[in-house]
């Protein structure tokens, strides 16, 4: 790798850790590396998902088919759903948080570095518990909503619900602890003169989804212990017989479950305004109202959660508010799309593939969001609920939306972040190749579900009209899959390839462009004062000509933090700790006891002795 | 950091105010029970009619007098920077909203059966 | 000392508000709706119960078993104003601590524990008296969500003590100086926000029938 060897010559290197190996990455509390890792595992998780949806398309592609059998069916929709959502889209948000945020505002690093190095191992353990399951012919099979009391022993008695709630508590910790992290990083580690409102948009959209993940995470945590409570424990918090009532655990998981949605949106609102602005050589249009639709949004998001539940009888009086509520989120969101399109226009639009995704995201956004409104009206909802017209609103805004704008993220920072660029015209192939298959896949499922189709079913009969476009749906999402396949090709052979990515191959406006690409472990040899929205833009033309490429300096005498692996210790005893809930009780006295006290004391142990050597380790 | 802890000091307000918190965090804890013990043994008599209807808001007012003293006083929200106090009291709105509508929904739902 | 240098060599924070304390309000906020969640479904729950016992009311079963009402308003009264107290003396501590005055710190710290320790012992009794008068951890909705919203926040008290009695073994070494009390403020702001969840719990859970 000719780039990264000329970060390790560069002269005079803090010399203080080793900064190549294994361990290195084991213990590394830099940002960057941190992010990569996010980065990395999250896009194998994130093609286990895809692999996962893939063979559903096939059980679908025929009536009648017998390719996946219904139990196995359940479990691949389930993890799809739960592994696209928390160990794809969420991580690769995160992927970004991490590397660009701290770039973004001009700072070294976070401010809680060894915390940002829990958060990551915290997120790998949630992970791996989530998929070890499938090893066990056990893999979460009541959706990813899990529905009580369908989750509860009597319906779902084997272990398949336990690694659901165990995984998700375990992600749960890992993005608390990352939200606060980063929302104080923003707050206090900005550059001098970087005031809110000079901030970037994608560090203001990431600050937003931090709040999110603050107020949202701890409820469907209190949800998950209920539902751990009466699973493990026999208590009666879902059980009818004790008046316990299912509806509250839809109520508190869609509390978490609509700000979790704008969690996995917002990010990507935030990508794409910086790629806008950037390759239509215009600025942003409408920052402060983009700031601020951005937050109304998240307000609202904490007031819409029950048009998730309209089919379940609410009452008029709740329906017609959460309606109404849910129509008002088209304001902010409709604000955001004409500043987009405000943007665009009259620019002098230099068509990279990074702005191809950016364009694609738009296109495709509107759609979704416009089924989004449909699904407002609950009359027409009450129609659409539990069929494949959701399923087609719901991809189109978080496929159509947010794996668009992650990918357009991807093209645009990938070269900052690894040193290299990426393939242009094996980027647009995918592009268009992941357009067209994406549509083919999704478009139809209007169709059927407004033809009645439901989801969630793991075949259909014949004779019912469903056939043909189920078939074209799974031929599109072959090309969809295929068209990962391209991106992975594009990055072997663009690193093979070996161009060398400039400080600011695209002319940006941001800071990170700032510094060399790769950055070098501090990011800043001197902290940047901020005088504008544009900082880079600026700085151009107040000189009046392109910058000089940055030097690599040996940045002596800038402190960085200590590599540790107490946060990674930590991480392992909170998942020992779970794993004493998925093992079963070693002693047949108390029959009651359905963990195993054991291994949940030693995960205990660990994690105090985790935290313990932590607060007392010179950072 | 000496400077900002010295200037935290004296912005910090002194054993006088904590004892008079205290004091009154206690009084208002007893009034508290002593709301409950009357309704709950309907004596006096007089009293325990009047206060019946309403010991549920008494009871909510009460707490929230002896939360935000807590929070203002021992907490320092008074004289910390006023993001400390929106950090706090932004959870506790959006939660309030919340459990009210679950709450109105709920017992809707109820009046059903 | 560490301490000192991680902050001699990190630039001043962008607010100049100190970046842990900040950190500690965030997580608070974020523990507002973790405990709301709890409370909240205490409420939807309320009175609910389709079997006995309950919390104000005696009960007997078909089978003509004969329960007690469950709360005893004047031993969780008393555990309130010890939490109330312990929540005095912290604030004392922490005075001590930033004057540098030792045997404040070191007393009124002592006291917290002590008080804190009283109020986990209050509720283990508790506990376990409420399991004699027959109300289990499954017997009905009111034991299921009574043990777990106040169970978590003994949980939270101990973390409370776990955290406070660390800095009391500190303080006792004399590690704990003036330029240090914010290790104290910051468990401090914790330990209080334990308090005022009790403040919510106490007339919401034991008072109102």
């Amino acid at each position: 790798m000719a780039t990264s060897a000329v970060e390790h010559a560069a002269p005079d290197a803090p010399a203080a850790h080793s900064k190549t190996g294994v361990w290195s990455w084991i213990t590394t509390v830099d940002h960057k590396r941190i992010g990569i890792m996010y980065g990395v595992s999250a896009f194998v998780f994130f093609m286990f998902g895809g692999l996962e949806a893939l063979l559903l398309r096939i059980q679908l592609g025929s009536a009648d088919n017998t390719f996946l059998s219904p139990d196995v069916y359940n479990q691949l929709f389930t993890m799809h759903g739960t592994t696209m959502i928390f160990l794809g889209v969420m991580p690769l948000s995160a992927m970004f948080f991490n590397f660009m945020i701290p770039l973004q505002i001009g700072a070294r690093d976070v401010v809680f570095p060894r915390l940002n190095s829990f958060s990551f191992w915290m997120f790998l353990v949630g992970a791996i518990v989530l998929n070890v399951s499938f090893l066990f012919n056990a893999a979460p099979n009541a959706g990813w909503f899990g529905y009580a009391n369908l989750t509860e022993t009597q319906y779902s008695p084997g272990l398949n619900t336990d690694f659901w709630v165990i995984g998700l508590m375990a992600l749960g910790v890992a993005s608390l602890a990352a939200a606060v992290n980063f929302f104080v990083t923003i707050i206090n580690m900005r550059a001098p003169g970087m005031r809110l409102l000079r901030m970037p948009m994608f560090v203001w959209m990431s600050f937003i989804t931090q709040v999110l993940l603050l107020l949202a995470f701890p409820i469907i945590t209190v949800a998950l212990i209920f539902l751990m409570a009466d699973r493990y424990f026999g208590a009666n918090f879902f059980q009818p017989d004790a008046n316990g009532d299912p509806m509250l655990w839809q109520h508190l998981f869609w509390i978490f479950g609509h700000p979790e949605v704008y969690i996995l949106i917002l990010p990507p609102f935030g990508i794409v305004s910086e790629i806008l602005p950037v390759f239509s050589r215009k600025p942003l249009f409408g920052y402060a109202a983009m700031v601020f639709s951005g937050a109304f949004i998240a307000v609202l998001g904490f007031g819409v959660w029950s048009h998730h539940m309209f089919a379940t009888g609410m009452g008029p009086i709740a329906d017609a508010s959460f309606g109404l509520l849910t129509l008002l989120i088209a304001i902010p969101t409709g604000v955001k799309i004409f500043n987009w399109i405000g943007t665009i226009w009259g620019g002098s639009l230099q068509m990279k593939t990074p702005m191809y995704f950016a364009l694609g995201f738009i296109a495709m956004f509107i759609i979704g969001g416009l089924s989004g409104i449909m699904h407002a009206a609950v009359p027409a909802d009450l129609q659409q609920t539990d069929t494949y017209f959701v399923v087609a609103h719901f991809h189109y805004v978080l496929f159509g939306g947010s794996i668009f704008a992650l990918l357009a993220g991807a093209y645009y920072w990938m070269p900052k972040m690894f040193g290299f660029m990426l393939n242009e015209r094996i980027g647009k192939i995918q592009f268009w190749l992941m357009f067209i298959g994406f549509n083919i896949t999704f478009f139809p499922m209007h169709f059927l579900g407004l033809h009645g189709m439901p989801r969630r079913v793991y075949t259909y009969p014949e004779g019912l009209g469903f056939e043909f476009w189920n078939l074209i749906e799974t031929a599109g999402s072959m090309l969809l899959g295929f068209s990962f396949l391209v991106f992975i090709w594009n990055i072997w052979l663009s690193k093979r390839a070996g161009v060398a990515a400039p400080a600011d191959p695209w002319d940006g406006a941001t800071l990170e462009w700032s510094i060399p690409s790769p950055p070098q472990e501090f990011n800043f040899a001197e902290i940047p004062t901020v005088h504008a929205r544009d900082p880079l833009w600026e700085q151009k033309r107040s000189q009046g000509r392109p910058l000089p490429e940055p030097p690599r300096v040996s940045g002596e005498g800038i402190h960085l933090p200590n590599p540790s692996v107490k946060p990674l210790i930590t991480a392992l005893g909170i998942g020992v700790f779970f794993t004493g809930f998925l093992l079963g009780s070693p002693w047949p006295i108390p029959a009651s006891l359905t963990i195993n006290l054991p291994v949940v004391l030693i995960g205990f142990a660990m994690t105090a002795y985790g935290i313990l050597s932590w607060a007392f380790e010179p950072a | 950091m000496t400077d900002s802890a010295l200037a935290h000091e004296h912005a910090h307000p002194g054993v006088k105010a904590y004892v008079l918190v205290a004091v009154i965090l206690f009084t208002l804890t007893a009034l508290e029970v002593l709301a409950f013990e009357i309704v709950d043994r309907g004596s006096p008599a007089g009293l325990a009619a009047v206060l019946a209807p309403v010991v549920v808001a008494v009871l909510l007012v009460l707490s929230a007098a002896k939360f935000a003293l807590v929070a203002m006083f021992y907490m320092h929200l008074k004289q910390d920077s006023t993001l400390f106090s929106g950090l706090f009291v932004f959870p506790i709105f959006v939660a309030a909203i919340l459990i009210a509508a679950l709450l109105a929904m709920f017992s809707y739902m109820l009046s059903l059966f | 000392m560490s301490h000192d240098t991680a902050h001699a060599l990190h630039p001043p924070t962008t607010t100049g508000l100190d970046n842990r304390k900040l950190a500690i309000w965030t997580f608070i906020g974020s523990e507002v709706m973790f405990f709301s969640a709890l409370i909240g479904t205490y409420l939807v729950y309320k009175g609910k119960s389709v079997v006995g016992p309950f919390p104000h009311e005696e009960w007997t079963s078909p089978t003509g078993e004969h329960f007690e009402h469950i709360f005893e308003i004047p031993l969780v009264t008393f555990g309130t104003a010890v939490l109330l107290f312990s929540s005095f003396f912290v604030v004392l501590a922490l005075a001590g601590a930033q004057r540098g005055n030792r045997k404040m710190l070191i007393g009124w710290l002592s006291a917290t524990v002590v008080a804190g320790l009283f109020f986990v012992g209050m509720q283990v009794y508790e506990f376990s008296h409420f399991m004699d008068k027959g109300l289990g951890y499954t017997t009905n909705l009111f034991g299921s969500t009574f043990y777990t919203l106040t169970g978590f926040h003994g949980a939270h008290v101990t973390v409370g003590l776990i955290w406070l009695g660390t800095l009391l073994i500190l303080s006792l070494r004399g590690k704990i100086p003036p330029e240090k009390a914010l290790n104290l403020e910051l468990a401090a702001l914790y330990w209080h926000f334990v308090d005022v969840v009790w403040i919510v719990i106490f007339p919401v859970v034991y008072l109102m029938k």
